[in-house]
């Protein structure tokens, strides 16, 4: 039995940077600059260098990435899925 | 081991043609894909249409397994003794029935991965209670490592992981150079895990904010009393304000999920009105129908 590792909540208190996001996700940096660039995630920092993504952008990212793969759907597709998804989520909440 | 009818998952008779099979699996993955479907059982499901469609879709995997024969799925099932499946490259990784890896998952079918996000490995289910304090958990790995002949073998490791207090569903936590062992001594990756929370009986969450529907007597929201609620932090006392309605919504501040700032709790009223059981208790409820004119269904007096 060995001692317990302590884990860190990536919630949107947490910066990453677009190494660390693409190495939690398991992609490319291409991937992640085309999905900034839909707007999908918003990191803080202007420069590329200096990119500072939320805990958040982890599900977001991978969400893209399997609706892209299982769906065959292009990053705009994937986007727009992502927007509807959330929007629904949103009056799922308000009618209960 | 079960059989499997791979042509009853996807709905399709066992004459259709790639281009039926891959309609059919477009349009069942629409229904139960994890990250759209609201379905019970989406991720079960998910899972069990994907491996049917590996092995249909690839021409040698589906001839092959048609050679097995048309069976009834979940009759017991042995692989022929002469079976061989060889197939270089793309085979994937991840989580197959025992019936799938059988038969397609023996010698050189191994090494790509797919269905990363949804391995079962990476996943922790805690109860809210565990969210709001912190817990500890086992977490069983499955890492692929070369054997002596160079060929990637799923191997298993457990550790014990200290998940901090203010976990939300769906929220991902890391443990640092605990995922694939590096390659050729290179550092470990950062293991990623996603929370999911436990359906609570009284409980619900949204991100950090909980929610809890609270039964309450009719005197008791007419009159504001003062009632007792369960939280996540132990119960407080609660003044209701007179005249206080069913689905009426009273915020605890920060007594929901911690973080920075802490989620709050929403008690949800549901004003319960006790059946009369006796005589005297249907005198009582008449003389309060007497006591005040009072219409709930004022507002539909013009209805047809």
């Amino acid at each position: 039995m060995t001692d317990p590792i302590s884990a860190v909540l990536l919630d949107d208190s947490v910066e990453l940077t677009l190494t660390e996001l693409c190495s939690l996700c398991a992609v490319t940096e291409e991937l992640v600059v085309e999905i900034v660039g839909e707007g999908i995630v918003e990191p803080s920092g202007a420069a590329r260098g200096q990119w500072r993504f939320s805990g958040i952008a982890i599900a977001r990212v991978q969400r893209v990435v399997r609706l892209q793969r299982d769906f065959g759907v292009n990053l705009p597709g994937a986007a727009l899925a992502l927007d509807l998804l959330d929007e629904l989520e949103r009056l799922r909440r308000g009618r209960r | 081991m079960e059989y499997k009818d791979y042509y009853q998952v996807m709905g399709v008779g066992r004459d259709a043609s790639a281009e039926d099979i891959k309609r059919a699996y477009r349009r069942l993955a629409r229904k139960y894909h994890p990250d759209v479907s609201k379905e019970p059982n989406a991720e079960e499901r998910f899972k069990e249409i994907g491996e049917a469609y590996e092995v249909l879709r690839d021409p040698e995997k589906r001839a092959a397994y048609d050679a097995l024969g048309a069976r009834r799925s979940g009759e017991e099932f042995r692989p022929p003794p002469d079976w061989q499946f060889e197939q270089a490259g793309n085979a994937a990784a991840g989580a197959h029935s025992d019936f799938f890896e059988q038969l397609f998952g023996g010698l050189g079918a191994r090494g790509g991965f797919r269905g990363r996000g949804f391995d079962t490995a990476g996943q922790v289910e805690l109860t809210v209670e565990e969210a709001y304090r912190g817990t500890e958990r086992r977490v069983a790995l499955e890492h692929l490592v070369a054997d002596e002949h160079g060929r990637l073998k799923p191997t298993t490791r457990e550790l014990t992981v200290r998940i901090p207090p203010g976990a939300v569903d769906g929220q991902h936590i890391r443990v640092a150079a605990q995922g694939q062992p590096g390659i050729g001594g290179g550092p470990a990756g950062d293991l990623l895990l996603t929370v999911r929370l436990a359906p609570h009986p009284w409980f619900r969450t949204e991100g950090r904010d909980v929610y809890l529907d609270l039964p309450v007597a009719p005197w008791e929201a007419a009159l504001g009393d003062t009632v007792r609620v369960p939280t996540l932090g132990g119960r407080v006392d609660l003044k209701l304000p007179k005249g206080a309605q069913t689905d009426r919504h009273l915020r605890l501040k920060g007594r929901g999920l911690p973080g920075s700032p802490p989620g709050d709790q929403f008690v949800v009223l549901k004003v319960v009105v006790p059946p009369p059981q006796n005589a005297e208790e249907e005198a009582l409820y008449r003389q309060l129908a007497g006591a005040r004119p009072f219409n709930p269904r004022a507002g539909m007096e013009n209805a047809p």
